[in-house]
């Protein structure tokens, strides 16, 4: 096993824009990156090249020291040795779960008594024994989930790749095959890319989150450091529910705003002595309070413990803030923002 | 360490060169060849000499007239029946729907034999009944009305089909927001259902067209003892006479069809286009409406139509093959199976048809699946900018009428193959490589849907598991693809074992096939030995569209060309 890494990747599929441009990004050893990004981003087109489904139009892939895919050509997927579960999970329905599982045993050549043992151990892991003999068609959702990363599990692959494994499954099952996947990480040890569009999802699984937007490469970093620390608006825009304002700020003033440093923005309003800067306000930073900016209501959203405000600034932009107490739309209240962050 | 790099593609380097090469050999080449041998007739001023040929003239304007009328009785049955059997609540639809659709799979010359055998004084059938016209009189059918008639008869299903695709194919919210709207059956019909399935009644139109245009076998039968020519039937004749500037003579005229085939094609496409209206609301066959106290008289219109239309010819077919010898009458103490011994254990003739036309429709279907696996295979999973290039090479041979394809062949194998110096010509090779080429589409069509259906996951992921080409094809691809391309292997087999139009020009002494043999059978005047043969092909038929039927639940939709 060894480090992923990917040079000024890029693939062109000639529309007039690069699906993916200049994406360098290395994934270490055991690690579990997320590709995040919205849809159509590139981050399918990213994890694909990986896999060796896709060619790079430029760049190169490496793992370790071994070259999978470069100018001069690209080892195809079956020699790879990585696994990937497919957001359909690609369960082949013409053969029993213990028969997909086995099937890369199978393809490399294992049989009797030690290719039995190794299905074994990998519908063990996912706890799917009982299941060996049933068609994929017969289990449910999360049970063809694990069927899909079972598989990955048994050939012990150099890198896992999972693309959107969870978008076909309701959110109760989201969270325990969550939890699955944190168990398979850990127990595999294997290199694991993982792409969504969840934030949450991203946060909640991966060592590292690197964020995409129109196929470049945002921001690469851990997840408190992409959540504290978020660079330029896409990135900040896609990581917690905040609202962006644009405010005068001194660009050389330090990124993190306190609530004395926030009201001096709204007060430079007024006179624009600096150039406009993104803020990002996280709802729980804004806090009701009778010293603050005067806010309009603008609509309230009951969300079980607690309210969803929409908050309408002065100049008319918009905040994002809770309230444990009911509150009228439309109502006037002050606000205080605690802290906020410069993107 | 040693790095393995190839170029980033999931089929074998071979995979589309080939799949080219059978394309251009069997679809491109045959046809290139005929346009070079029309316009060198052409150049050489043999054009003049057709132009004044009033029997051209006749043929050309036989062909057109005959397909005209046969259009419009297609046009009346095949809507009469589209209508009734999807938009109304009529009792016993399957079996309604599967015995109108049996004529499609019948060969012509079949049909036009079980008519004969149905009318005209010496019909078995009605010497039985007491009905038959006295001796001496005319054949009725021996005419262009009775080509016309079962030019009707044979393509109904065709417009019955397309027309059943654009009804099944109407947004039911908008017929029930119509009737929520306060109009009544008759106003939803005239108003919304008619307008909305107009397009699928031209392009059902076109196709029956078409076919009356290709049709060989009807006029081959009802035509040629009253000296009756059509075009197809006009180039046999004069192929079989074989007189200098044949070769010329025979390219201009298939090209004349191939003209009139595309212009009806090009109307059925436009008719068609952009006619998807299952994207605007939810469609279904659920729209039924109630005949109420009409339903009696509706179901025995059908019923009687059907009646005439298949059952009476097939029982007058079955009773000239009971007949003890030609002309006798039938009655339950004379009727003998001697006609059926007659063809399966004595006469040679039938024998080597029937093992050559089993082995053309084995080789074919089998031949025509690995060549159609492999086929779909590169269209669908490759990204190759010729793909659709492709694909139209492949199409073109199936949309031209059959007799084009023939003559085709005749002219690429008339002469020695280059390079190798042999001749196919009189062979029984000459009609498997005709087949190959009339039927690729055929065949080729169900694996296509099925692998469109395919999740490319699948296949992906057992490229991830290690497997290579063969392997997944073997493991995970053909398992997947099996019911359709078992579909395609029935399907071809089915055309293949029966055809006429191509082997009537291709065969020669040994080479029969059974389409041969029954047009030989009734030409020589033994009409009791063409009618057990028929029989037969008609049992054949129905077994196999019955095996289709069953596993029409396993198949991709589309897959059996008569449901939908």
């Amino acid at each position: 096993m060894a480090k992923l890494i990917l040079r000024e990747l890029l693939k062109d599929y000639g529309t007039g824009k690069p699906a993916v441009s200049d994406l360098s990004l290395e994934v270490r050893e055991g690690g579990f990156l997320a590709l995040l990004g919205p849809s159509g981003c590139g981050k399918t087109t990213v994890l694909r090249m990986i896999a060796g489904f896709e060619a790079p139009s430029g760049g190169s892939i490496l793992l370790g020291e071994r070259l999978l895919a470069g100018a001069s050509g690209i080892v195809p997927p079956e020699r790879r040795n990585m696994a990937m579960v497919f957001q359909s999970y690609a369960l082949w329905p013409h053969m029993s779960v213990a028969d997909n599982v086995g099937y890369p045993l199978k393809v490399r050549g294992f049989s009797g008594e030690r290719y039995r043992e190794k299905v074994y151990e990998a519908l063990a892991a996912v706890r799917l024994e009982p299941y060996a003999d049933r068609r994929p068609a017969d289990l449910s959702g999360g049970q063809r989930q694990r069927v899909a990363l079972a598989r990955c599990l048994v050939t012990d692959p150099d890198v896992v790749l999972l693309d959107e494994p969870l978008a076909n499954l309701d959110r109760h099952l989201r969270q325990e095959m969550e939890e699955t996947f944190r168990e398979f990480h850990a127990r595999s040890g294997a290199t694991m890319v993982y792409v969504t569009h969840d934030q949450s999802e991203a946060m909640a699984l991966a060592t590292d989150v690197a964020v995409m937007s129109e196929g470049r490469l945002l921001q690469v970093a851990s997840p408190a450091e992409i959540y504290a620390r978020p660079e330029g608006r896409p990135v900040g825009s896609l990581i917690g529910q905040g609202a962006i304002l644009s405010l005068p700020y001194d660009p050389g003033a330090p990124r993190a705003l306190d609530w004395p440093a926030m009201k001096a923005a709204f007060a430079a309003l007024q006179t624009d002595q600096h150039p406009r800067a993104d803020i990002l306000v996280r709802p729980q930073d804004v806090h009701i309070d009778t010293d603050g900016l005067a806010v309009t209501v603008e609509s309230v959203t009951f969300e079980g413990e607690r309210y969803a405000l929409r908050l309408r600034l002065a100049d008319g932009q918009m905040l994002r803030s809770h309230s444990c107490a009911p509150v009228r739309p439309q109502e006037r209240l002050n606000v205080v923002i605690r802290s906020s962050w410069r993107l | 360490m040693p790095v393995l790099l190839v170029k980033a593609n999931s089929q074998p380097r071979w995979l589309f060169p080939f799949v080219t090469a059978v394309a251009f050999t069997f679809c491109a080449v045959p046809l290139l060849r005929l346009l070079q041998a029309g316009l060198a007739s052409i150049v050489k001023g043999d054009a003049a000499r057709i132009v004044l040929d009033p029997g051209v003239w006749t043929a050309a304007y036989n062909s057109l007239s005959t397909s005209f009328l046969g259009m419009i009785v297609s046009v009346l049955i095949g809507s009469f029946f589209a209508l009734a059997l999807t938009l109304a609540d009529i009792r016993g639809k399957w079996l309604l729907s599967f015995l109108f659709m049996l004529p499609t799979m019948i060969p012509p010359q079949v049909t036009a034999l079980s008519w004969v055998g149905m009318s005209g004084p010496s019909s078995p059938l009605l010497k039985a009944l007491g009905l038959a016209p006295p001796l001496g009189s005319p054949q009725p059918l021996y005419s262009t009305a009775g080509i016309a008639l079962l030019f009707g008869v044979q393509h109904a299903p065709l417009v019955y089909l397309t027309l059943r695709a654009g009804l099944l194919a109407l947004p039911r919210d908008g017929i029930e927001a119509a009737r929520l709207s306060g109009a009544s059956s008759m106003r939803v019909l005239t108003d919304i259902i008619l307008p909305l399935s107009l397009p699928g009644l031209i392009a059902g139109a076109a196709i029956a067209f078409v076919s009356g245009i290709g049709n060989f076998g009807i006029p081959a039968i009802l035509g040629i003892p009253a000296s009756i020519y059509t075009l197809p039937t006009l180039i046999y004749s004069r192929l079989a006479s074989f007189g200098s500037g044949t070769f010329g003579e025979i390219a201009i005229l298939s090209g004349m069809i191939a003209v009139i085939a595309v212009g009806g094609i090009s109307i059925q496409e436009r008719a068609l286009r952009g006619r998807d209206y299952r994207v605007i609301g939810l469609s279904g066959g659920a729209a039924t409406f109630r005949l109420g106290v009409l339903r009696p008289f509706v179901e025995a219109a059908l019923w009687l139509l059907l009646f005439i239309m298949l059952i009476a010819p097939f029982l007058a077919l079955l009773a000239a093959s009971l007949v003890p010898a030609y002309g006798v009458g039938l009655s339950f103490k004379s009727a003998s199976f001697s006609a059926y011994e007659e063809i399966l254990f004595r006469q040679t003739v039938t024998r080597t048809a029937f093992s050559n036309s089993l082995f053309l429709a084995t080789t074919t279907s089998l031949g025509l699946l690995v060549i159609g696996v492999l086929t779909a295979y590169a269209l669908t999973r490759g990204m190759n900018r010729f793909a659709a290039l492709l694909s139209v090479m492949i199409e073109i041979p199936y949309a031209l009428p059959g007799i084009v394809i023939s003559v085709a062949f005749v002219l690429v194998f008339a002469a020695p193959m280059p390079v190798i110096g042999v001749t196919i010509y009189g062979t029984i090779w000459i009609i498997l490589a005709a087949y190959f080429s009339s039927f690729l589409a055929v065949g080729l069509k169900p694996i296509i849907s099925a692998f469109r259906q395919l999740d490319p996951a699948l296949e992906e992921s057992a490229r991830l598991s290690g497997a290579g080409f063969y392997r997944r094809l073997a493991d995970i691809i053909v398992p997947l693809i099996a019911p359709a391309a078992g579909a395609s292997v029935i399907l071809v087999f089915l055309i293949s074992c029966n055809e006429l139009t191509v082997s009537a020009l291709l065969w020669s002494v040994g080479t029969q096939t059974l389409g041969v043999a029954i047009y030989n059978l009734d030409d020589s005047g033994s009409y009791d030995l063409a009618a057990a043969l028929s029989v037969l092909v008609v049992a054949m038929v129905a077994t196999l569209m019955l095996l289709l039927e069953f596993m029409a639940i396993r198949l991709p939709r589309g897959v059996v060309p008569w449901r939908n």
